[in-house]
């Protein structure tokens, strides 16, 4: 490694844009991040083998955030949200997190309308998938970027 | 009677200054307007029942001499810190809350950063929201307001940087991705994305001078209290929004 | 101490679709931060979310590191009559936390 390296592109590689957190001396060593394959894994684990469709979900994401640790997100869905015809639930995932889960949000009829928001933690600039099931067993999809910069004086252990 | 205290050549100008808040994106100021979403807006909250306990030897409540905080604290701490006439110094808000602990309460004061301290803070910061802040430099104050004002033109640490070249010469540049702002402390206490939780100013000043590489002021040191009275009176008339979010 | 603000619109009118928001307080440790020594900062989250109205779930969130410190979850349901909304949490180390609302439907 270059001596030379700043610290902060040492943190950048280490995808570690939690670093130096916290009052207790804390410092984030990200683990091998997940891998888009990984990704693939836990979407098939959540979806099984059907088919995944792009469409009829809207993923709003900032295209730019100040600080990845939250993140404001929106997922919407086109759907009458009768018994007949709903959604189910909406999965979101991760590109380049630790670990590609972020939440899986449960409706049905009784939400009246499909659209939940949340804020998330992002480790780096990267995309965000979000898959909706619905009532008739399909899947859909949509995607979003977004970059991650970082806060310019990080909290050392102090 | 306040001293007319000019402003130096550098300093900027009163049509210039702006919040903290107008340098962020939509979306994080968004997180600050609505109170449902504000995450400071739970320290306030829990604020609001610590307010109620009664507490300490004494067995008293903030609520026992200082009734409903919305009247009596209303434009308390757009006025801090303010002059303690015993100590013949000016206190921070934290240390005016804990002297009403120690001697009132009779209980052991809150630490530095502690929950129920940026609790009760965050509490009385709420009632002074949209008030300007209403700091006058008297004969008594003026020395410490001199070292304040000597603490933020002072180059320090190994990065050997006042706190002035980045927040007077060049707010509204970019540093490694962000925006410098002003530094006005008109949102504290403030829920910090990079903290992932609610902090004082004296916290952010720490880390201020952690980032210069320099050796940080304890909490509660005179210095910290100085250099919030300057950046208090620097930012007179601006307009209180604490909790504020910030990253 | 955890402390929880809920927004729930005191009265709709019947049919009418609420928007609810919900935020409470909790570092969610993502269990993949580590202390200077090198010692993993065990994994603390909020797991589940869970929103019942009249006793039916209506609404429901499993929840993974990657939220957000201090959850903040909005959504949506029907106003279909007046009663109770109970919403919980539940995590790690035993974590639960149970608040409700009461709406007037006319």
């Amino acid at each position: 490694m270059d001596r030379r390296t700043s610290r902060r592109d040492f943190l950048k590689t280490a995808g570690g844009v939690a670093a130096g957190l916290g009052l207790g001396s804390v410092i984030t060593v990200v683990p091998a991040r997940a891998t888009p394959a990984e990704m693939q894994e836990a979407i098939r684990k959540v979806v099984g083998g059907a088919r995944i469709s792009p469409g009829k979900v809207k993923l709003d994401l900032p295209p730019l955030i100040e600080n990845g640790n939250a993140v404001p997100l929106t997922v919407t869905v086109e759907s009458p949200m009768t018994e007949a015809q709903h959604v189910r639930a909406v999965h979101v995932f991760t590109e380049k997190n630790p670990q590609p889960n972020v939440a899986s949000f449960h409706l049905g009829p009784r939400a009246g309308r499909a659209k939940v928001a949340t804020r998330i933690r992002l480790a780096d600039s990267q995309n965000v998938i979000a898959i909706c099931e619905l009532s008739d067993g399909s899947f859909w999809s949509d995607s979003a970027g977004i970059v991650v910069t970082l806060a310019a004086c990080l909290e050392d252990g102090i | 009677m306040a001293i007319a205290v000019s402003v130096a050549a550098g300093e900027i100008a009163s049509s210039d200054r702006r919040s903290g808040y107008d340098f962020m994106s939509r979306e994080t100021r968004a997180m600050q307007d609505d109170d449902t979403a504000n995450p400071g807006m739970l320290w306030v909250l829990e604020g609001g029942t610590l307010w109620e306990k009664k507490t300490g030897a004494a067995g008293r409540a903030c609520a026992d001499c200082h009734g409903d905080p919305r009247a009596s604290m209303k434009g308390v701490s757009a006025r801090y810190p303010a002059l303690d006439a015993g100590k013949g110094r000016p206190v921070g808000l934290e240390q005016r809350i804990n002297v009403c602990r120690t001697d009132r309460q009779e209980a052991p004061p809150l630490a530095y950063e502690s929950r129920e301290l940026l609790a009760l803070t965050a509490l009385v910061a709420r009632q002074s929201r949209g008030l300007p802040i209403d700091i006058a430099i008297d004969a008594r104050m003026r020395p410490f307001f001199a070292a304040g004002r000597a603490t933020f033109h002072r180059r320090q640490g190994q990065l050997n940087l006042a706190c002035a070249q980045c927040h007077d010469d060049n707010w509204g540049r970019q540093l490694a991705g962000n925006v410098i702002p002003q530094a006005h402390p008109t949102g504290y206490p403030l829920y910090r994305l990079e903290w992932q939780g609610l902090g004082s100013l004296q916290r952010r000043l720490r880390n201020c001078l952690v980032g210069i590489r320099a050796e940080p002021y304890d909490y509660g040191a005179q210095e910290l209290v100085d250099l919030e009275l300057y950046l208090m009176w620097r930012a007179r008339g601006m307009t209180m929004d604490a909790p504020a979010v910030r990253p | 101490m955890a402390s929880a603000l809920i927004n729930v619109p005191p009265r709709a009118k019947r049919g009418e679709i609420i928007e609810i928001k919900t935020l409470i307080s909790h570092t969610m440790e993502t269990g993949f931060r580590r202390t200077q020594l090198g010692a993993v900062i065990p994994r603390d989250i909020i797991r589940r979310f869970v929103c019942t109205y009249n006793g039916t779930e209506v609404f429901s969130a499993d929840l993974h590191p990657a939220i957000a410190a201090n959850p903040f979850i909005v959504f949506s349901t029907i106003a279909i009559e007046s009663g109770t909304l109970v919403f919980s949490w539940t995590g790690d180390n035993g974590f639960s936390v149970t608040e409700s609302a009461a709406i007037s439907v006319e």
